[in-house]
């Protein structure tokens, strides 16, 4: 396999090649596609198939930690929120969301570790570890097939614009916006691979890339690093509002989490 | 945790071939990366799988570096009468995974 | 022969500036499998008896958006009886750092002779499998895959 320093060298020289183009603006709204589309037969049936889908190994284990007692309180998931199948409907489908607390929006990974540790008093789970990764896949997969539904809340405005200039913001060494592939140049080719219009309609996903499952922000985060940029940290509030605005701008997308991405 | 993901059909009849598939979690290192400071990341993998049908072993396979991470596998039996099917896996540093299915001959 | 790695076209420049002479007579191994490692490996299974082409189905995409994760199925033209099966199915391949992949084990009990699983490929390459008889008759398959590399990876 080409090592990553020669990888990115290919890339920064097709990016600059883009980066001359006009900065477009954004996708009308009915030409917006799931990176589903651009998948190959087999991983399209990879994330069909709950019976073969690596995803659905954390989904059980989320449903294990859904049931399990935790923490100083003694309580579990189930315990305030009953049958996930039912009082989880919907909930992905409209995170990130405002959160009093924070006074500010919050993803879902967050909003799991405020309730563990304001209602389990249990420690919060770090980004990325197996436990959270599964319980968002659990509660994710409860919306699946639903529209991508952004809550009607006038606080998240300033943070989804604070978002949606982060993703017009040219960042690191290429010196290139998220927009600029993702709005201006979706559907072409970047060193081989299809750029897709990046709608987060799936995550957490099982990334072939990573062998694992991951969070939108580890996709985000592995973006920044793919253009040289110094990648905010897990939780930050930039990767938060950058979540926020994707989700806004992928409003009306049907779910499908857990997917499956190259 | 994550325990193997084992389907099966739920009722079978005598003499019919059916499918059987498992998945089950492990990172599969192929003992070839490295890390940034340049130090090997040791192999760590299946080296077996291998499926009994009431104790007498239907299929096996020798796993190597090649095989995905999440090892997945999809295969076939003849239905021969009711029981259990006994799927294990073992690997390097001693890894070692069973899982059990019933099937239902009629 | 397929592209060099950096490190090799470095090695062999270097080389290349030390006396000349000796130069010439130093050999670089490669590290990794090639197609003559692939059918050294077959030779180990199969021994001195002859490959015929046929009875077995390779199926792979042809083009594979991440090598990391590679669906391979594999199934072969056998009646699956006590007398007349198909004892093993191995796979190779020519560029990863080991030539094997898989071998699976059946018997008449498999009532079908096929199985699926994923799989890794390094590079764009020739996927073989060779599937052993209960005859003792030796039948393989094979299929080129082109791999295209993810782009935006994490450093490691």
């Amino acid at each position: 396999m080409a090592p990553i320093i020669g990888r990115v060298t290919i890339v920064a020289f097709v990016l600059v090649a883009i980066a001359s183009a006009a900065n477009g603006g954004d996708i009308p709204l009915d030409q917006r596609r799931s990176g589903y589309l651009d998948l190959g037969r087999d991983s399209k049936a990879m994330q069909d198939d709950d019976t073969i889908n690596p995803a659905t190994l954390w989904v059980q284990d989320g449903e294990a930690l859904w049931n399990q007692k935790a923490g100083a309180a003694n309580r579990a998931c189930a315990d305030c929120h009953q049958d996930a199948t039912v009082s989880m409907k919907g909930v992905a489908s409209r995170y990130p969301a405002f959160s009093v607390a924070r006074n500010g929006p919050v993803n879902l990974e967050q909003r799991i570790n405020l309730c563990r540790s304001e209602h389990q008093q249990a420690q919060p789970f770090a980004y990325e570890s197996r436990e959270l990764l599964a319980l968002t896949a659990y509660v994710g997969r409860q919306s699946r097939g639903m529209a991508i539904a952004p809550p009607d809340d006038d606080r998240l405005a300033p943070f989804i614009e604070a978002g949606r200039k982060l993703f017009i913001r040219r960042i690191g060494q290429i010196d290139m916006s998220c927009a600029q592939c993702h709005d201006d140049n979706w559907g072409k080719k970047l060193a081989g691979s299809l750029i897709p219009q990046a709608q987060p309609t799936g995550y957490p996903i099982y990334r072939l890339e990573w062998q694992s499952l991951g969070s939108l922000q580890r996709r985000l985060r592995n973006c920044m690093s793919g253009l040289r940029a110094e990648a905010y940290e897990y939780g930050a509030p930039e990767n938060v509002n950058l979540e926020l605005f994707l989700m806004w701008r992928a409003r009306g997308l049907q779910l499908e989490t857990p997917a499956v991405r190259p | 945790m994550a325990r193997p993901l084992i389907n099966v059909p739920a009722k079978v009849k005598r003499g019919q071939v059916f499918e059987i598939k498992t998945l089950i979690s492990h990172i599969m290192e192929t003992g070839f990366r490295f890390t940034t400071t340049g130090d090997k990341i040791p192999r760590d993998i299946v080296t077996t799988f291998s499926c009994s049908y009431n104790g007498e072993e239907i299929f096996r396979a020798d796993l190597y570096p090649a095989v995905s991470a999440n090892p997945f596998f999809d295969f076939f039996t003849v239905a021969t009468e009711s029981g259990t099917l006994d799927f294990k896996w073992t690997g390097d540093n001693g890894f070692a995974e069973t899982a059990t299915a019933k099937i239902v001959v009629e | 022969m397929g592209k060099a790695k950096p490190g090799a076209t470095r090695r062999a420049v270097m080389l290349g500036g030390l006396a000349g002479g000796l130069a010439a007579t130093i050999r670089l191994e490669p590290a990794h499998a090639t197609p003559e490692r692939m059918r050294a490996a077959i030779r180990t299974v199969v021994g001195e008896a002859s490959i015929r082409k046929g009875r077995v189905d390779l199926e792979v995409p042809p083009l594979v958006e991440n090598g990391n994760t590679v669906s391979l199925a594999v199934s072969v033209d056998s009646p699956m009886t006590a007398t007349d099966y198909v004892k093993a199915i191995h796979v190779f391949n020519e560029k990863n750092p080991q030539p094997n992949v898989i071998s699976v084990h059946l018997g008449p009990r498999a009532g079908r002779a096929k199985f699926s699983t994923r799989f890794r490929l390094a590079d764009s390459q020739i996927v073989t499998a060779i599937a052993e008889m209960s005859d003792g008759t030796f039948w393989s398959a094979s299929a080129d895959v082109i791999v295209t590399l993810a782009a935006c990876v994490e450093g490691i």
